[in-house]
């Protein structure tokens, strides 16, 4: 089996981060990545993207933090992390421990949080990327969400941009009116790729206790209610900018990476898909290898935004 | 410690009650993994609808290969669960969490209310095994005798003392299982293993502070992963912060926990 998968040509680039194959895991849906290797043989993925980390650690939101709505789920973790500190001190051995490339999601209050964050970070060794996570209010301007205002986005991109030495993907939110401009905001502040969509804003009640699900009220809502957002999204940001675009919102199946190829993505993280299935990362690479295997295709890259208008 | 994610297969399928379900699973290398207090999360179809595993304790083992759990229906997942079929598959991820803390030399009582009982059968069969000269004294609790009975028989096989309580007086002793724990004669380094809903887990908790006894609590909360990786299932923690359910717990040492009147 080894040397037929060997002929079977997964790789894909953004920019000068060189994957083995397109699927990755997406922030706060796998852990430290050490939580699944009793399922997931690390090694076999693209990548894995780790739990937003910020300056100092976060304790997060109060219980209940999830609840499960039609085909998807509501969060509101209220990025509960280590800090950067411990993170790079407890967590880094053993990820670069697994074999597999690294991203580090980061996230900020402030524009100077993101910056630090970023700095400290420089000289870890083991990291492949920083990714941004800019659906973070900026405490600053009045708590408006960093990725909503193109302004905020670029500024944030360029400080990033800065301090790394490693390819930088900024993760776009969706809950803006029109994320094609936020999209090439961050291309403008120097992102080498971005990745999207984060959670959707939502809610949900209880009509029998009349209390929201969950304890914040409002949440993100993620898992496959999300896919035909997300897919849309993907390929409207796609045409819009230059640098490779990774999708994510709602992923679990062969299909579903297939669909966000087509609409342009050029890798894919999966999120929620992994708490039903912790294999289906692992699971979805093997039926990448089939497929382009069935398909007689020189590589996986063919598929990237050959989507079928006319 | 070693997790599984497994297709295991219906043995049997058992209504206890009007609504409380008994499956057996047939899975070796869950079961000889096990410990009690451990749990399973269980996905109830392959849909996407409901679309989160559900959270199971172990409730008993056999033979190596035998796991059971034991639930109530109280909304779509257990529903779903409640008409499967003997021979049908269930996907299974486990054992998780830590289980119970077992010392045989003090003298211990397991509590358990409702579908708490759950876990403390298979803690009761373990201990009954293992603390050969100083068995456990069980009090367990339900509404109503027809909740209480089948669960009732099962310890008694175990042959453990068994103190059961029903809230409407239908079986055994008329009342709550703090009650009957307040009636007993404790010597001062009894343990204390409870499970059941948080108003019985907080009042055995503020009962064992004051006498100075040893207590641990299995904590339930909504869950999605099971396995440490949402930061969803969280308690809160007395200093400071919170701990995770399906990691740090589901059993807790009660004086960890930050205990809140709700
Ligand atoms: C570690 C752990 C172990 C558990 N072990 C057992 C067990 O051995 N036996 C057992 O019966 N249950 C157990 N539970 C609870 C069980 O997971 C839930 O009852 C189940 O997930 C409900 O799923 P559902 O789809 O039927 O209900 P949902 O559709 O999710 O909820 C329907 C309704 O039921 C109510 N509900 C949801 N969860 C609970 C709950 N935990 N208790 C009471 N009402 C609830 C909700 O308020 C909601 O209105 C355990 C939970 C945890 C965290
Ligand atoms: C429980 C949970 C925690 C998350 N935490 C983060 C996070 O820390 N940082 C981040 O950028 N995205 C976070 N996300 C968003 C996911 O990475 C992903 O963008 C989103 O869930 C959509 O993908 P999905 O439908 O495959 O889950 C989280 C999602 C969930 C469900
Ligand atoms: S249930 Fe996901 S971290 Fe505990």
């Amino acid at each position: 089996m080894g040397s037929e998968m060997k002929e079977v040509d997964l790789s894909v680039s953004l920019g000068s981060l060189k994957l083995k194959n397109p699927v990755m895991t997406a922030s706060g849906t796998f852990g430290y990545a050490r939580e699944f290797a009793p399922y997931v043989n690390l090694q076999r993925l693209g990548a894995v993207v780790v739990k937003g980390i910020s300056l100092e650690p976060r304790i997060g939101n109060p219980s209940p933090r999830i609840v499960e709505t039609s085909c998807g789920m509501l969060n509101a973790i209220g990025l509960e992390n280590v800090g950067v500190k411990r993170f790079i001190a407890e967590k880094m051995d053993s990820l670069r421990a697994s074999n597999v490339p690294v991203i580090v999601n980061i996230l900020g209050d402030t524009l100077d949080e993101y910056r630090e964050i970023a700095a400290q970070l420089a000289d870890v060794e083991g990291i492949a990327a920083i990714e941004v996570n800019i659906s973070c209010p900026n405490v600053k301007k009045g708590g408006v969400a960093f990725g909503t205002v193109p302004e905020m986005a670029e500024a944030v991109t360029a400080a990033v941009k800065k301090q790394s030495r490693v390819p930088v993907i900024v993760k776009l939110s969706p809950n803006v009116t029109d994320i094609t401009v936020i999209a090439r905001a961050v291309e403008a502040g120097g992102a080498d790729s971005v990745s999207l969509i984060n959670t959707l804003i939502g809610m949900s009640i209880d009509s029998k206790s009349r209390r929201p699900g969950l304890a914040n009220i409002i949440g993100g809502l993620s898992g496959p209610a999300i896919k035909p957002v997300a897919l849309r999204m993907v390929y409207q940001t796609a045409q819009a900018v230059s640098i490779p675009v990774i999708g994510i919102g709602g992923i679990e199946t062969v299909e579903d990476i297939l669909e966000f190829m087509l609409a342009g993505a050029t890798a894919v993280q999966i999120g929620t898909a992994n708490f039903i299935n912790p294999r289906v990362s692992e699971d979805a690479v093997e039926g990448l290898a089939q497929y382009v295997k069935e398909q007689k295709m020189g590589s996986i890259r063919e598929l990237i935004g050959a989507l079928v208008t006319a | 410690m070693t997790q599984f994610q497994q297709k295991t297969q219906i043995t049997r399928i058992e209504r206890l009650a009007k609504d409380i379900v008994r499956i057996t699973l047939e899975s070796p290398e869950i079961t000889s993994r096990a410990q009690p207090g451990q749990f399973v999360m269980i996905r109830t179809g392959n849909g996407h609808d409901p679309l989160l595993r559900r959270p199971f304790s172990i409730s008993q083992t056999s033979n190596g290969k035998y796991f059971q759990i034991l639930f109530k229906v109280v909304g779509r997942g257990t529903e779903i669960l409640s008409h499967c079929c003997e021979g049908e598959y269930l996907s299974v991820l486990g054992p998780l969490g830590r289980g119970f803390h077992v010392d045989c030399s003090a003298p211990n009582i397991l509590l358990g209310g409702g579908m708490g009982i759950a876990p403390l059968l298979f803690l009761g069969k373990y201990m009954s095994r293992k603390c050969i000269s100083n068995p456990p004294k069980v009090v367990i609790g339900a509404r109503t005798v027809s909740e209480l009975s089948p669960l009732l028989h099962d310890f008694k096989e175990l042959g453990l003392p068994v103190y059961p309580a029903t809230d409407d007086g239908s079986l055994g002793y008329h009342g709550f299982v703090i009650d009957v724990l307040q009636e007993m004669n404790l010597a001062a380094d009894t343990r204390i293993s409870v499970c059941g809903p948080y108003p019985m887990m907080f009042a055995v908790h503020q009962f064992c502070r004051a006498k100075e006894l040893a207590c641990q609590v299995s904590m339930e909360t909504t869950m999605a992963c099971g396995m440490g990786a949402c930061l969803g299932c969280i308690v809160p923690v007395e200093k400071g912060g919170y701990a995770h359910a399906c990691s740090d717990g589901p059993v807790f040492d009660a004086e960890e926990l930050l205990w809140e009147v709700k």
